[in-house]
């Protein structure tokens, strides 16, 4: 029964994370789809949100949940100067080396971490938020409970927020003029552009709702999880792996890799072992690679020409 | 002139170490050349093949571990590492190429990428074969004195430099220029372009491994966040070839002069030092956005800006 009662809690707190993964996912794959590239500074534009919730939090007692709205459209506008005068101006360049905008994104990268260990110094922090232990137990609601679960308030807060944006998200790009240029732009640029697309305000914009999400998943995950300057390049792996489960560059995709990778994360921290995670992550990136190249965005692909 | 210039640069280093330079001198010159070979070797992969390896860490890292887990767990001399480390890594090589090399362009860069952290966090964690995080230290150094260091690199950099020059004029470096130009088209012309980038992967890997094993025996320390560290290692070392010119012989020498130079004077400069990441972030950035094809491929743009420059001014 304890054997149940631990999986049943992996699995529940590996779902959790899944969803806030899922939130860090969705961003680089609208990149990822619109300017077929890999952003490897995604983890440490969280780590500018996080910075920001941080301070607000201790500076001013604003809840992390709340810096969402602030945290978000700073990145947004961030994201969109990145986009305009950076990653814009390269695409132009000639040279041998190929992907030189996600080499471009490897630089920024290194200024925004390294940047954040200069003013911020290299400490711990976190925000000490005063639900932050609260949680809901199993017990409470069936007293007869063969097993204890519980779940925990804030990880359930980000979750349930989390779920939320992503909803807001795809009712976005799925309903509104500018969701469907920014569709159609991911679909084939050229065509976009004949159609009357303004195809390199898209991309800014691509890159702006990129970083925005990614500065939300940033305010949510600061309340459950700790902060240090160096911890963007561990989200930008989980990005990437993220993107490649779940299929180059498919929002849907993405959303399914983050709970697959959640779970798949957790089991291996409680059966294997806590510093194993990482060598998870990779294995089942390296697995999605070589078994389903076209992540699991094929497989939902291949079941809707099925029918 | 110019074809003698490598024999000729490689005999003024030859004399170097009767004019009787400092220590610290000596280190940095060491230094330059390791991240000769460390960029050299990239080259053949990324400059000529065109396969970006964002993970060249993972080559480095297992070539210093083989050196040192010989001394650690056999007893015997880490130099036996060099010839060591040339087996284990063409083992390593040929694994990675097996998973990595189907894959292509940002694909394979993010593999890569994956397989340094990967190697990472496995020397992290095995802590009996590797000791994890406390690394390995060589309680006896071989010598004191760095000239004969200073001639192992040395040798290793001329070989490096060797290879690359006859592979690169033979048959295999145009497959492997064919490759890069573009990988459809070599393989409809019956180049079988996945067994060439697996040469290309192997003789790249082992290069690195060398210069990691040497860095073991030099250096008489590691531990996975010295060898295998993402910015340090992988992305320095594309910086190596990028700020000196992809696809050219003497690029990534002169890109590792540079970037070893840089590195120690922004270390020394007080306040600035510990923001060396953000200075060569910026720099990386630059690069990419001027001069794309480094300083041995764009220097007749440079000698241009300058020539407007001197004539706006004169």
């Amino acid at each position: 029964m304890a054997q149940l009662e631990l999986f049943l809690q992996t699995l529940i707190s590996g779902f959790l994370l899944g969803g806030l993964y899922a939130l860090i996912a969705l961003g680089m794959a609208l990149i990822m789809g619109v300017m077929r590239i890999i952003n490897l500074a995604h983890g440490d534009i969280m780590m500018m949100a996080m910075y920001i919730a941080f301070w607000l939090f201790t500076l001013f007692g604003i809840d992390p949940y709340v810096s969402v709205f602030i945290a978000a459209p700073a990145l947004f506008l961030f994201g969109m100067g990145v986009q305009k005068y950076l990653l814009t101006p390269v695409m132009k360049v000639e040279s041998i080396l190929p992907h030189n905008q996600v080499i471009l994104t490897v630089g920024l990268a290194m200024v925004l971490s390294n940047l954040a260990t200069v003013l911020f110094t290299g400490n711990y922090r976190s925000t000490p938020v005063n639900y932050a232990s609260n949680a809901w137990y199993l017990t409470d609601i069936w007293k007869g409970s063969p097993i204890e679960l519980s779940l925990s308030m804030p990880w359930t807060l980000s979750f349930v927020i989390a779920i939320v944006i992503t909803i807001a998200l795809w009712l976005f790009l799925s309903k509104t003029d500018i969701g469907k240029s920014i569709r159609a732009t991911s679909q084939d640029p050229d065509a976009a552009l004949i159609l009357g697309v303004n195809v390199n305000r898209m991309r800014m914009l691509t890159f702006g709702i990129g970083c925005a999400l990614v500065a939300c998943a940033g305010c949510l995950f600061i309340p459950i999880y700790y902060l240090y300057p160096s911890l963007g390049k561990q989200f930008t792996n989980v990005g990437f792996v993220i993107t490649v489960i779940g299929g180059m560059g498919s929002t849907n995709g993405a959303v399914i890799g983050g709970l697959i990778l959640g779970i798949f994360e957790s089991m291996t921290a409680t059966y294997i072992g806590m510093g194993w995670a990482p060598v998870g992550r990779f294995a089942i990136f390296v697995a999605a690679l070589v078994f389903l190249p076209g992540g699991v965005a094929s497989i939902i692909r291949r079941r809707k020409l099925g029918k | 002139m110019k074809k003698y210039l490598p024999l000729i640069i490689f005999t003024v280093l030859l004399a170097v170490p009767f004019i009787g330079f400092s220590t610290y001198i000596m280190h940095i010159l060491i230094l330059v050349l390791m991240w000769s070979v460390i960029g050299m070797a990239w080259n053949i992969l990324g400059g000529y093949t065109g396969q970006v390896s964002f993970g060249h860490a993972a080559f480095f890292g297992v070539g210093a571990y083989t050196a040192g887990i010989l001394y650690q767990h056999l007893g015997i001399s880490a130099w036996w590492g060099l010839p060591a480390s040339i087996v284990v890594l063409t083992a390593l090589s040929l694994v990675i190429g097996y998973i990595c090399l189907r894959l292509r362009g940002a694909y394979f860069a993010l593999a890569t990428l994956a397989l340094g952290e990967i190697c990472r966090v496995t020397a992290e964690n095995l802590v009996d074969f590797t000791r994890g995080n406390l690394g390995i230290l060589i309680k006896e150094r071989t010598w004191v004195d760095k000239t004969w260091y200073f001639y192992i690199i040395l040798f290793i950099a001329a070989v490096t430099y060797s290879i690359i020059k006859i592979v690169m004029e033979s048959k295999l470096g145009y497959y492997f220029v064919a490759i890069r130009e573009d990988q459809d088209a070599a393989e409809s012309l019956g180049i079988d372009t996945t067994f060439y980038k697996t040469i290309s992967l192997c003789l790249s890997g082992i290069l690195t491994g060398t210069a990691g094993a040497f860095y073991m025996n030099y250096m008489g320390y590691i531990d996975p966040g010295v060898v295998f560290p993402l910015y340090d290692i992988s992305i320095v070392t594309v910086m190596v070839v990028m700020v000196g010119g992809a696809a050219t012989y003497g690029g990534p020498v002169i890109g590792a002069v540079i970037m070893v130079f840089l590195a120690e004077v922004i270390r020394s400069l007080p306040h600035i030092g510990a923001a060396h990441q953000t200075i060569f972030g910026i720099i990386l950035i630059f690069i990419i956005m001027f001069l794309p094809n480094g300083i041995a491929g764009d220097y007749l743009k440079l000698f241009k800006i300058f020539r407007k420059h001197n004539r706006a001014s004169s």
